[in-house]
């Protein structure tokens, strides 16, 4: 007779075993990762938000620097995939938004008080930090962000294909598909942009001489060479010259590196990768002027750490962001040039950067001074979606790009709307 | 008042120890009842009819950035999605993915439940084989068609076995043009969920007398298409039916295989993946998001009501 067939369940037994149960489970879930706990300290906990870097070695340095904080205890979400961007979002609207996040200075982030005004956090070292990162992060006089690394985009190719094709660096978008087309062979793909060629949307609006948004937020992207860029784009894709749906996107390394590419547009990030895979068969320039009246561009791209300003102790948080991204210069450093090689937005860590001072980074440190456009605090994700649709409907799709500029147009102007008035 | 005595004479007195039994037994049925099914209740409550009445009352309000909005703006929200042609170009996603995935695994399925109950050998092993892919996640499985068989690349699976005969690198995924995503994303999910519509056909199968059968052979039937035609065909009606209902309800909740397939695409969303961009996405737009959940589960119901009554299902035996 089983056990069970011995013990008379009755309504005292019944409510034991369901109390019992319930201590249990509440036992539990204070053990359980909640994402608030920690070691011993003060008491005060914090939550961090990163999304997955990837270069080796980030995720351990990151938790490295939390645990060496005194003051509180800092957990350390690492966000995997490629919606950092939702859960992040998603996750503001609730109790258990993160206290810290890291993400790119947005004005929708201001003006739904979802960030808090560090200012004074930053106003006595600001004159240390790239002044292009601070007007970046600046709304009505104040700072909501502090910078942690800036991320220069650029083209990045095999020297040694060019030569073996006979050509040279390209100085327009034509010059470029032309040499993509030169450098194409039944293994190796020209040129590759990433899977959604997203990441040159903004470049090459930059190289067509035009911008996102004009000084009084108005928008400046909707040109006839932004137009020309996009049908010259639509050609690039449809020549067979340009690597479709790769196994992994434009930030990883992989698709040069494995030969798959000769030309691959990719972040700075990645060099210490791609110098270990290829030694010196390895250069780079900037996305060529897409008309005459243009310019060559570089995408400064990077990751700004906030403040949730409504998180349960927003001045614990500021005071750990204090810590960290202001006062702890060598964790700052690791953080831009152990693992992969960003610019450090501060001039006196840069100054004394000595792996960025010669050689291919050196060269990328050049380009971003020269080409560099950095995040208008006032292009939304919103906005960005919106550009990036026009990419998917003209280039991919073959749409008109007038019309899906069109179309953009109102979403921008929607979302201008509400936020400028 | 004799009558009671009667009656109460009657009834045997209780033993020792059990104390009016049918009063405990029926408070302790209830008793049990809630507590087995209290959790679920909650559970449902919560998670289930709070946030639908949620997103009904954030429909109608302006609920950017915010799932506590204050600004009432009535129909616009549902204006806007009945406008939106990237909702509206979903719906005909939907009706694309439905057209080639219901026929699709139903054909398969139904092969499948024919060829297993066939074997006379190694039954077990073959349905468990067909079955296995159900325990699969569509996340898993999606990125495995991504990567491995229908990468871009020279040695993705696809190209691999194409390139023998010639034929030049395909990109699956990334072009529309010729639209050969829907190849990708019909194979992942015939292969994730034919086996489980296989069992259902199995079981009704097995549930065919084999009397009809006999007969018909002795009145003249030829064994094969002729037997399956008019036989088993209309044997297995019922669960046909259930099972085409199935099909359509899933296809309309499609999402995993196109969310990673399909990688900010603007084609190829359906109306899960459009609304998600929508509401969840970058653009975090709770309110218009809520209106097109509220029309898509509108839609759902209606179709399902009509598709119902077309094929049938639920009507009695007396109603045939």
């Amino acid at each position: 007779m089983s056990v069970l067939g011995t013990h008379h369940w009755d309504r005292r037994s019944v409510l034991r075993a369901a109390t019992g149960l319930a201590a249990v489970g509440g036992l539990a879930a204070c053990g359980g990762n909640t994402g608030r706990d920690g070691g011993p300290g003060s008491g005060k906990r914090l939550v961090q938000y990163f999304h997955a870097y990837g270069e080796a070695g980030t995720e351990q340095a990151i938790r490295r620097y939390a645990e060496a904080y005194e003051e509180a205890d800092v957990s350390t979400q690492w966000i995997t995939g490629s919606n950092f961007e939702s859960k992040l979002f998603a996750s503001l609207l609730t109790d258990k938004a993160p206290d810290v996040f890291e993400f790119h200075p947005q004005i929708q982030l201001v003006r739904s008080g979802q960030v808090a005004d560090l200012t004074d956090l930053v106003e006595p070292v600001k004159d240390d930090f790239n002044p292009a990162d601070i007007r970046s992060h600046t709304v009505d006089g104040k700072i909501y962000g502090v910078r942690m690394i800036d991320d220069p985009q650029f083209f990045f190719y095999r020297k040694s294909m060019f030569e073996k094709a006979g050509v040279g660096v390209p100085a327009t978008l034509d010059d470029l598909l032309a040499t993509a087309a030169e450098l194409t062979t039944d293994k190796v793909k020209g040129i590759y942009l990433g899977n959604t060629l997203h990441p040159v949307v903004n470049p090459m609006i930059w190289a067509s001489g035009a911008d996102t948004l004009d000084e009084k937020n108005e928008i400046a992207y909707h040109t006839d060479a932004v137009v020309e860029g996009f049908r010259t784009l639509r050609k690039l894709f449809t020549s067979g010259d340009l690597l479709l749906d790769a196994p992994t996107d434009f930030w990883d390394p992989s698709a040069l590196n494995q030969g798959l590419t000769a030309i691959q547009w990719c972040g700075m990030w990645a060099m210490p990768q791609m110098q270990e895979a290829l030694g010196d068969d390895l250069g780079i320039f900037p996305f060529p002027r897409v008309t005459a009246t243009g310019k060559p561009a570089v995408t400064n791209g990077g990751w700004s750490m906030f403040v949730n300003a409504k998180g349960e102790d927003v001045e614990a948080a500021k005071e750990y962001v204090k810590w960290l991204w202001i006062d702890q210069k060598e964790y700052q450093e690791d953080w831009a040039l152990s693992y992969g090689f960003h610019i450090p937005p501060r001039t006196s860590i840069a100054r004394s950067a000595d792996k960025l001072k010669s050689g291919l980074p050196a060269e990328g440190v050049r380009l971003f001074n020269e080409f560099g456009h950095f995040d208008n605090i006032g292009w939304t994700q919103a906005m960005i979606t919106a550009l990036e649709d026009v990419l998917a409907d003209c280039v991919r799709k073959g749409g008109d790009p007038e019309s899906a500029l069109d179309k953009a147009d109102r979403t921008v102007g929607r979302e201008l709307q509400k936020l400028f008035g | 008042m004799s009558t009671t005595t009667a009656r109460g004479a009657a009834r045997p007195a209780p033993a020792k120890g059990f104390p009016r039994p049918r009063r405990q037994l029926r408070a302790s049925s209830t008793f049990n009842f809630w507590l087995f099914t209290g959790p679920f209740l909650i559970g449902l409550l919560i998670f289930v009819y709070v946030p639908i009445l949620w997103s009904a009352w954030l429909s109608f309000f302006e609920a950017r950035f915010t799932v506590t909005p204050s600004e009432f703006i009535g129909f616009e929200n549902y204006r806007v999605m009945l406008t939106d042609e990237r909702f509206v170009g979903s719906l005909v996603t939907f009706t694309v993915f439905a057209a080639l995935i219901v026929p699709a695994t139903w054909a398969l399925s139904l092969a499948l439940a024919l060829a297993v109950n066939r074997l006379r050998f190694m039954r077990a092993f073959f349905r468990s084989v067909f079955f296995l892919p159900t325990a699969v996640s569509y996340v898993a499985a999606s990125l495995v068609w991504k990567m491995s068989i229908f990468n871009g690349v020279r040695f993705g699976l696809a190209n691999t076995v194409l390139g023998v005969f010639g034929v030049d690198d395909t990109a699956w995924l990334a072009n529309p043009n010729p639209p050969w995503y829907w190849l990708v994303i019909v194979t992942v999910r015939l292969w994730l969920q034919a086996g489980f519509y296989m069992i259902l056909f199995l079981a009704a199968l097995q549930n065919i007398p084999r009397e009809l059968y006999e007969a018909a052979a002795i009145d003249g039937a030829r064994p094969g298409w002729q037997t399956f035609r008019y036989i088993t065909l209309p044997q297995v009606r019922a669960t046909s039916t259930a099972v085409i209902l199935l099909l359509l309800v899933a296809a309309y909740q499609a999402f995993d295989e196109f969310f990673n397939l399909l990688s900010k695409t603007t084609w190829g969303r359906p109306p899960l993946v459009e609304l998600y961009y929508k509401a969840l996405g970058d653009n975090q737009d709770y309110g218009a998001g809520s209106a097109g959940a509220l029309i898509l589960t509108l839609l759902i119901c209606l179709v399902t009501l009509l598709q119902g009554r077309f094929m049938g299902f639920g009507r009695g035996e007396d109603g045939r």
